[in-house]
């Protein structure tokens, strides 16, 4: 077996994604005058945590659907 | 936020064995890793450089030069890599060629390797002095610590994996500073205006920087200094199709794939991507600089007096995100330096030790010798990348320092390939000349010229004469490599022609594309066939260069 490598990318998107949208709902409003007055931590934590959860969506039907295994045909399969 | 992704690196890397065992990686991933091979810090920086320096001209790196460049290595040039086995380019030119051709490449691609690894270190010792305060000099002594103690720690093993990690690690931290960055400035219209006060201020029209073509009837109207022959035979041919058929960093991410329709669908796969990133790389250059003229303080001044454009990329990301997503785009940026100086260093150590110490200076070693070679070369390179680093401080735009190292190396290299490939009757003393008369073309063309502007030295001039002044580094870095090919081609077309064969077609099989089998895709359907996606990009690229005409 190995590893789908939507595993490793969704698990530490989604990982940076949850951190990014807590420090986002606790940080002090007054850190986001930079960056136009949008809470870019929490908006794009949220952002990255949907992407990241969708890799690992991808990853679990790809290992459901069938372990393929190295023999397998490398098609293109495109996310 | 830094550590977090470091640490996930080293979780990953253990599984990476067994991973790359065998050539079954699907094509999505191999076509990811190939791009992002080629998506370092010097390019994330160096084309942030240019879009500031240079306006929207820079997309011509994208849909004139890569464009076609990858669309050719995926229909022609795969099928001889994946064919013959090659591992790198020296090898190639060993099979099809001789010894010494493999020797020259070898020396000229060592060097390469070692100024991409300076360039790299200095991006990274600038970064560190903007965002931690440390002095350059410690910055350049800390990089090389950081990179050595990177690749004795194996930094380098799992590459694919890494590669298609970072990729997404880039896109994803670079995307939010776009998107501020555009909101900031008004949108397109609102940076299009801005940019008009640059193009005015530099004494062109207003649309200079926001126009690819319409200013390129004559090198005087646009800030690249080029019109627009000297742009597609410089940049759009010999320098692309030279980097991108001839760098080996980049193919062997192919010739990992599944098949051999794999491996030739695996560029084109990987150009869709790579159309679009111009908007993450080059549209923050063009915003600092907006942004710049109008309000200030977005790009350093240097001794010089000139802007430090290689700055646009990181003085933007202190400027847009706040703590938490600086850490995020700030990993992306180490990521990418790391990668591009270990990855340099790496091919450097392997260059040396295999191509030109063991074939060349004491064969028949075992292999703890050849081990302790590496082990010194790796040191020997990453200090003489310092020394590289300390050159790239005098050009205020990476990207014209590393497309003048391209345009001594790949530029003649893609003529003596294309011979190669094409022609059976080319023969090894006719590329090994050839290939040092289109190296020895380029010194010579850079010797005796110079950017407006500049003194003689690094950046050229320094034979005694300048017989011609550029407007720009860049278009005499495409002049160069535009003189290197033909220097190169004519020189081994004539010296083939009163030379004898050495090699007969029998051992060129595969090696010339006369005597390659021809790829069977008549079973396909139409719609899966390589050259159906190549069509497909090239009228969207088209289309692209119409858009920003």
């Amino acid at each position: 077996m190995r590893l789908d490598v939507r595993w490793p990318i969704g698990g530490m998107f989604s990982l940076i994604g949850i951190l990014l949208t807590i420090y986002g709902m606790v940080s002090n409003p007054a850190l986001y005058e930079r960056s136009l007055g949008i809470n870019v931590n929490l908006w794009w934590g949220l952002a990255l945590l949907v992407f990241g959860l969708v890799m690992l969506w991808f990853a679990y039907r790809a290992q459901r659907a069938g372990p393929a295994g190295p023999a397998g045909p490398a098609g293109p399969k495109l996310p | 936020m830094l550590g977090i992704g470091w640490a996930l690196r080293r979780v990953i890397r253990s599984s990476e064995d067994f991973f790359l065992s065998g050539r079954s990686i699907p094509a999505w991933i191999a076509g990811l890793a190939f791009i992002s091979a080629n998506l370092g810090a010097q390019e994330v920086i160096g084309m942030a450089a240019s879009g500031a320096k240079y306006g929207i001209m820079t997309s011509h790196f994208y849909w004139v030069g890569a464009m076609p460049a990858m669309v050719f290595v995926g229909l022609f040039m795969m099928p001889f890599y994946y064919g013959s086995r090659a591992r790198s380019v020296p090898e190639y030119l060993k099979l099809r060629f001789d010894e010494k051709t493999r020797g020259l490449n070898a020396i000229t691609f060592a060097i390469m390797t070692i100024f991409s690894s300076g360039i790299s270190m200095y991006a990274l010792a600038k970064l560190l002095e903007l965002v931690l305060g440390w002095s350059f000099h410690g910055s350049i002594v800390v990089s090389a610590v950081i990179v050595l103690i990177y690749i004795f720690l194996g930094g380098l093993t799992s590459a694919i994996y890494n590669e298609v990690l970072q990729f997404f690690l880039i896109v994803l931290g670079f995307l939010p500073l776009v998107l501020l960055g555009l909101k900031d400035v008004g949108g397109w219209s609102g940076l299009t205006s801005k940019l008009a006060v640059v193009a005015t201020n530099a004494g062109f029209e207003p649309g200079a920087w926001s126009h690819s073509w319409k200013y390129m009837d004559s090198p005087s109207h646009n800030p690249m200094g080029m019109e627009w022959f000297g742009l597609v035979m410089g940049l759009g041919f010999a320098l692309s199709f030279g980097y991108w058929c001839t760098d080996f960093l980049v193919v062997q991410r192919a010739m990992a794939a599944g098949s051999m329709t794999a491996a030739r669908r695996t560029p084109l796969i990987a150009a869709i991507p790579k159309m679009l990133m111009p908007a993450l790389v080059i549209l923050p250059g063009m915003l600092a600089i907006g942004l710049h003229a109008s309000r200030g303080g977005f790009l350093p001044i240097g001794d010089d007096g000139q802007p430090n454009y290689n700055l646009a990329i990181p003085m933007m990301l202190a400027h847009y995100l706040p703590s938490g997503l600086l850490g995020l785009g700030l990993t992306a940026l180490m990521a990418s330096f790391m990668s591009g100086m270990a990855g340099n260093v790496t091919a450097f150590n392997s260059v040396w030790t295999y191509d030109i110490y063991q074939t060349h200076i004491r064969p028949g070693q075992t292999d703890q010798h050849y081990l302790r070679v590496g082990h010194a070369a790796t040191v020997f390179g990453i200090l003489a990348s310092v020394l590289a680093a300390y050159s790239a401080t005098r050009f205020n735009n990476i990207l014209d320092m590393l497309q003048l190292v391209f345009s001594f190396v790949n530029g003649p290299l893609f003529a003596t390939f294309l011979l190669g490939m094409f022609w059976r009757r080319t023969t090894g003393h006719g590329a090994f000349y050839g290939l040092l008369t289109g190296t020895i073309t380029a010194a010579l063309h850079y010797g005796l010229t110079l950017p407006r502007g500049s003194v003689p030295g690094i950046k050229g001039g320094f034979l005694g004469a300048v017989l011609h002044t550029y407007p720009s580094e860049m278009a005499l870095n495409f002049w160069t490599a535009l003189f290197a090919w033909t220097g190169c081609f004519v020189a081994t077309l004539l010296i083939s022609l009163f030379t004898k064969r050495t090699k007969t077609d029998d051992e060129l099989r595969g090696l010339v594309y006369s005597l390659t089998p021809r790829v069977q895709e008549g079973h396909m359907a139409w719609y899966k066939r390589p050259v159906t996606l190549a069509v497909g990009i090239l009228v969207v690229s088209t289309l692209l260069n119409v858009i920003f005409w």
